[in-house]
């Protein structure tokens, strides 16, 4: 208990004329934090079913400026990405999530040179998994964990994010539903009421306006935001 | 921030006769107002998820107390620290201390307001640390000694031309004929100066536009990712953030950011939401080791249950002054202190006083396009109005407006008087100016004149014309009235 943490709490309770919240008012709003509830959320996915919802991200993941490429299976994954590369004139060499260390079969891109962990800031390409992908707004979620770290996300200069159509659900909500879903089944509600250190929500790759309000991709991030969505 | 709000008039008028300043916000009108009316028109719920975004931030400050404590408790469980800070000053030393722990010697920034408002660059470089702006925008006016002119993009009163001869002279190392025209370069330079200085960084400090109390997360919102790579390769994590930035769920963050971006620059979402929550965990490959919250006051809990307190649910989108005739006009530095345009004008009296910054709630045509876009529907102009009441009855009014206004509520709470003397001054200055149609100068309305002609009067009030018009459709004669 710090003296400046009672004055404010003190000032805030005195400025709304009433003491701290007890009884049926403090456990009401127990009761909001414990049971989230939504607010409105806009239509404009309402009712889409897997290939509704697919469409509609792929359309949005456009809009943000990724380029996006779908595949009929994880197996495709590694010769797409070689040939990506290619086409963009992109150095055949990356470095992978952990997490995609079992699921990617690069012995089908034999040029390519894959290393797996974080990066460091001297790789050119990153690929990682999602968590999610909100096809609301064409916006990916990542979370932070020793199989999928963070810096991947930021350090290259091109990030490709390997999203599984049953990973697309509609609103932002459906994705707070699912991590807490998550969360909870992994047990893991100890730190931070189950959030992982970092959850990002990446929706195209970095840009700047700073210079004359004219946009400019790779502010400090990727460059490039190549989303590869795979029927699974 | 020293303010130099007293000056606001002396200010405007420099911005005014300032050409390049005048170039560069010329980019207003086609780049903000233009990309947000789109964005805007694509979500047919809008309107309602405005209404949504005020009541969850009103129930939240109804409550503030309460969320507050629940977001403390949530930090702490992830093995994060919450700092209650009264002042600037205590958040200044709590910052500094936290640096000294670790030993710093260079922390890096994300953009922050709030840092900012504690005037935290100044304070760090006194105490032998050296802070570098990641935000190109930030940095740019960094290198020229520079406060933000506006809130979300704090170079925009800066042409290229301007940050090249910045560049060449701060990057002394590169070529000195290298290319910087077209805005690539600009980027591609700074990214590659950056890089080096996240990787040197010992702290790294960011903002945060939320504060969650279900889970105790900051949120910050941004489309460069510096702020990301700032508490990404930083041993501790600073984030400095006042105690209004709090909502209670993830799902009302959801609400609110729907809101934020498409009022900001036109963007359904910005590139980067990031919600950091605690220190990095056990057998994480990168993260920052520790997490802190510096959770200032500064004035904000006194707000409450005032006049001002719908300002608290200010989310700093800028829609205010993208849409402001005045900001437009003198840009962001002409008011003087750390928050310009309409938000500012409510806001900062409501910090500093309103003795420093009582001149701004005039800086004002009372248009009302500001509350018109506001996502969280805060009365702006309400707000200025209540400023200057309090102005006027602080006697801090000049005395020639409060000799004017004397006058004019003495006619004004006597009705045939003042039928009479404006009757008197229509018919004179319309029989006065009736050759020219307009008044070079005038006695008494040199404020109007030194800068435009003042059209004459046709010679008749408005209550007159009214009267007749009247008179002519009660008599069945008048064509147009309704």
């Amino acid at each position: 208990m710090s003296s400046a943490r009672d004055q404010i709490l003190g000032s805030i309770r005195k400025s709304l004329g009433r003491g701290a919240l007890e009884g049926e008012d403090a456990a009401r709003l127990h009761r909001r934090l414990a049971t989230p509830s939504r607010n409105l959320i806009p239509d404009r996915t309402a009712g889409l079913d897997r290939d509704g919802l697919a469409r509609q991200l792929v359309g949005k993941l456009g809009e943000a400026a990724c380029s996006v490429d779908e595949v009929a299976s994880m197996a495709e994954v590694p010769g797409r990405i070689a040939a990506w590369l290619q086409r963009e004139n992109l150095p055949a060499r990356l470095v992978q999530a952990p997490a995609l260390a079992n699921g990617l079969d690069w012995s089908k891109a034999p040029t390519m040179e894959v290393k797996t962990g974080t990066a460091d800031g001297s790789e050119d390409t990153s690929v990682t998994p999602v968590f999610a992908a909100v096809a609301e707004t064409g916006t990916l979620m990542l979370l932070s964990d020793a199989p999928t770290p963070t810096g991947l996300n930021f350090l290259p200069e091109n990030h490709v994010a390997v999203v599984r159509r049953s990973q697309v659900v509609g609103p932002l909500e459906d994705a707070w539903s699912k991590l807490r879903a998550a969360r909870a089944e992994a047990g893991a509600a100890a730190a931070g009421a189950g959030m992982p250190r970092t959850v990002n929500l990446i929706t195209g790759p970095s840009r700047t306006g700073d210079i004359e309000q004219r946009i400019q991709m790779g502010a400090h991030g990727p460059r490039r935001l190549h989303v590869i969505v795979v029927d699974d | 921030m020293q303010s130099t709000s007293r000056s606001f008039k002396q200010n405007a008028h420099h911005a005014l006769q300032d050409a390049t300043l005048q170039r560069a916000l010329g980019n207003i009108k086609t780049g903000f107002q233009e990309k947000r009316r789109q964005v805007i028109a694509a979500l047919p719920e809008f309107e309602a998820l405005r209404d949504a975004g005020r009541d969850i931030k009103n129930h939240t400050l109804a409550n503030l107390d309460f969320y507050l404590e629940r977001f403390e408790e949530r930090v702490t469980e992830a093995g994060g620290v919450v700092h209650w800070c009264r002042t600037p000053a205590e958040a200044r030393q709590t910052i500094l201390e936290i640096c000294r722990r670790r030993n710093a010697r260079t922390v890096t920034k994300g953009k922050s307001m709030i840092a900012e408002e504690i005037g935290l660059n100044e304070f760090l470089e006194a105490n032998a640390i050296e802070p570098v702006e990641t935000d190109l925008g930030e940095y740019i006016i960094q290198l020229r000694h520079e406060p933000p002119s506006h809130i979300i993009a704090p170079a925009i009163h800066v042409t290229r031309e301007q940050i090249a001869d910045d560049f060449r002279r701060h990057h002394s190392d590169l070529d000195p004929n290298r290319r910087l025209e077209e805005p690539r370069d600009f980027t591609d330079e700074a990214r590659a100066k950056l890089r080096d200085r996240y990787f040197q960084a010992d702290v790294g400090i960011t903002g945060a536009n939320f504060l969650i109390a279900e889970t105790g997360s900051t949120v910050i919102v941004t489309n460069e990712g510096n702020g990301d790579m700032t508490q990404l390769l930083g041993k501790a994590h600073v984030v400095v953030a006042s105690l209004e930035k709090v909502v209670p769920t993830l799902d009302d963050a959801a609400t609110i950011l729907r809101l934020l971006a498409r009022s900001a620059t036109g963007q359904e979402m910005s590139v980067y939401t990031t919600f950091s929550t605690g220190p990095r965990r056990p057998g994480d490959l990168d993260g920052p080791e520790e997490f802190h919250v510096v959770l200032l006051d500064n004035g904000r809990s006194a707000m409450l249950g005032t006049e001002f307190q719908e300002m608290l649910r200010c989310i700093r989108c800028a829609a205010c002054m993208n849409h402001c005739p005045v900001y437009a006009a003198v840009g962001g530095h002409a008011y003087g202190w750390v928050y310009p345009g309409p938000m500012g004008a409510v806001l900062t009296p409501s910090l500093i006083g309103v003795e420093e910054a009582g001149h701004l709630p005039n800086a004002s045509t009372f248009c009302g396009r500001c509350e018109s876009v506001c996502p969280m529907r805060i009365p702006l102009p309400k707000m200025m109005r209540h400023y200057r009441t309090r102005e006027y009855e602080r006697g801090l009014a000049p005395g020639t407006v409060r000799a004017g206004l004397s006058l004019w509520s003495f006619l004004a709470t006597r009705p045939s008087l003042y039928r009479f003397v404006t009757g008197m001054a229509a018919w004179t200055l319309g029989a006065l100016g009736r050759r020219a149609g307009r008044f070079k100068s005038l006695p008494m309305a040199g404020g109007w004149t030194g800068v435009r002609d003042l059209p004459a009067p046709e010679g008749r009030t408005f209550h007159t014309l009214w009267a007749e018009r009247q008179g002519a459709e009660r008599r069945g004669s008048g064509g147009t009235g309704r």
